[in-house]
């Protein structure tokens, strides 16, 4: 098995190493949130209340510290603890809907990190946050991120039979596409739906933290496999005669 | 008995709802949670879990027991916006029955209390009775 199958996004590794890739990712975001924090207050102070630049980079900056103190954790663990933290620490509705989607999806890690589980553990992660924010896609949320993202890595890892890395590269642009998305469209969902029409032309604060998130993952998933990260694009370049979500065991017609 | 669980974004406002709530309440289990647990404006989901179980008796803070075990489940009433994610989020994290009443928070919280006092009292019922304050008319 070459390199590029181990560690972050691959398997088979132990416990250990993708405890240790976890904790890496959750410190990875930390930095990238409070380095990018005036940036994510800037735009909620446009359609919000300018504090999620403020609350996210506490929330995660405390959720580095907590899985960092993890003695010898599984990617469970951290998920979890991560969740926990994110809840407790950050204020208004980032709380339950990063942190919260987070302890709950963090069960499909049980076995580690493959490419099932991780499909498993984002679909996962993608349905809490729209039952507990009631929101959808085209709502201007982090919804408009997450949805294109996760389709985008569950079609690349079933169907397309990408490597984890180069599916990961694809959700990262998917979910960019999905930003970009948030600027033109009128918010129905948060603190920004009360501004109506008003709304449009503003990038959605929690989709874009969405996104450095993913971004951070991608970042150290090549880090730990020690491979540049995959140029890609999540365009697909031909028709696919398979839905993942109808398997068949005929190759159909 | 159904507990009754009252969250709001300001701690002194969930006390004070559940003292108003509590004049009807009869020997009714009423815990008022709220704050971001550093004297600011917030929720945070583990305090509400906590204060759904000592509703449902499963984690009484005097330990005094209920002569017929448990409480018969949990309604929470919630004011706005995250604290209703939060709750949410409290709500499966916990053991306890638990549901989130659609209610006004002051006036279904005194709805509530009410219906937990009938002996044959149910979830369902206290739900119900608090999502009766939307209809409540002032004037």
């Amino acid at each position: 098995m070459s390199e590029d199958d181990a560690g972050a996004a691959g398997a088979p590794a132990g416990a250990n190493d993708e405890g240790a890739a976890a904790v890496a990712a959750v410190e990875a975001v930390a930095e990238r949130i409070e380095d990018e924090r005036d940036h994510l207050t800037e735009l909620d102070s446009a359609i919000g209340d300018a504090d999620h630049g403020g609350n996210m980079a506490r929330g995660w900056a405390a959720a580095a510290d907590a899985a960092r103190d993890l003695d010898d954790p599984d990617p469970e663990t951290v998920a979890k603890t991560v969740g926990k933290t994110l809840m407790a620490e950050v204020g208004g509705a980032s709380g339950p809907l990063f942190g919260g989607s987070l302890v709950f999806a963090a069960g499909e890690l049980g076995d580690g990190i493959t490419p099932e589980t991780a499909v498993a553990f984002a679909e996962t992660y993608l349905e809490k946050v729209e039952d507990r924010g009631d929101a959808r896609v085209g709502d201007q949320t982090v919804v408009d991120a997450l949805t294109p993202a996760v389709h985008t890595f569950k079609k690349s890892i079933e169907v397309d039979d990408l490597r984890p890395i180069e599916a990961l590269a694809k959700a990262v642009d998917a979910a960019e596409r999905g930003v970009a998305f948030t600027v033109p469209i009128r918010a129905k969902k948060g603190r920004a739906s009360y501004l109506g029409w008003r709304s449009v032309g503003h990038q959605d604060p929690g989709a874009t933290s969405a996104l450095f998130i993913l971004e951070e993952l991608l970042a150290v998933a090549a880090d730990r496999l020690d491979v540049e990260v995959p140029e890609t694009d999540a365009s697909s370049p031909t028709i696919p005669d398979d839905d993942p979500d109808e398997r068949t065991d005929s190759e159909g017609d | 008995m159904v507990g009754i669980v009252v969250v709001s974004h300001s701690e002194r406002a969930a006390e004070g709802i559940a003292e108003i709530a509590a004049e009807m309440a009869g020997d009714t289990r009423i815990e008022p949670v709220g704050g971001d647990g550093k004297g600011g404006i917030g929720t945070v989901p583990d305090a509400i879990e906590d204060a759904i179980d000592a509703a449902a008796g499963t984690r009484g803070e005097n330990g005094k027991e209920e002569s017929d075990g448990d409480a018969d489940g949990v309604v929470v009433l919630v004011d706005l916006g995250s604290a209703v994610m939060n709750a949410d989020v409290a709500v499966e994290l916990s053991d306890a029955e638990a549901v989130i009443a659609d209610a006004p928070v002051l006036e279904g919280a005194v709805n509530a209390a009410v219906a937990a006092t009938d002996p044959s009292a149910t979830v369902e019922s206290v739900r119900e009775q608090a999502e009766a304050a939307r209809d409540i008319e002032k004037l």
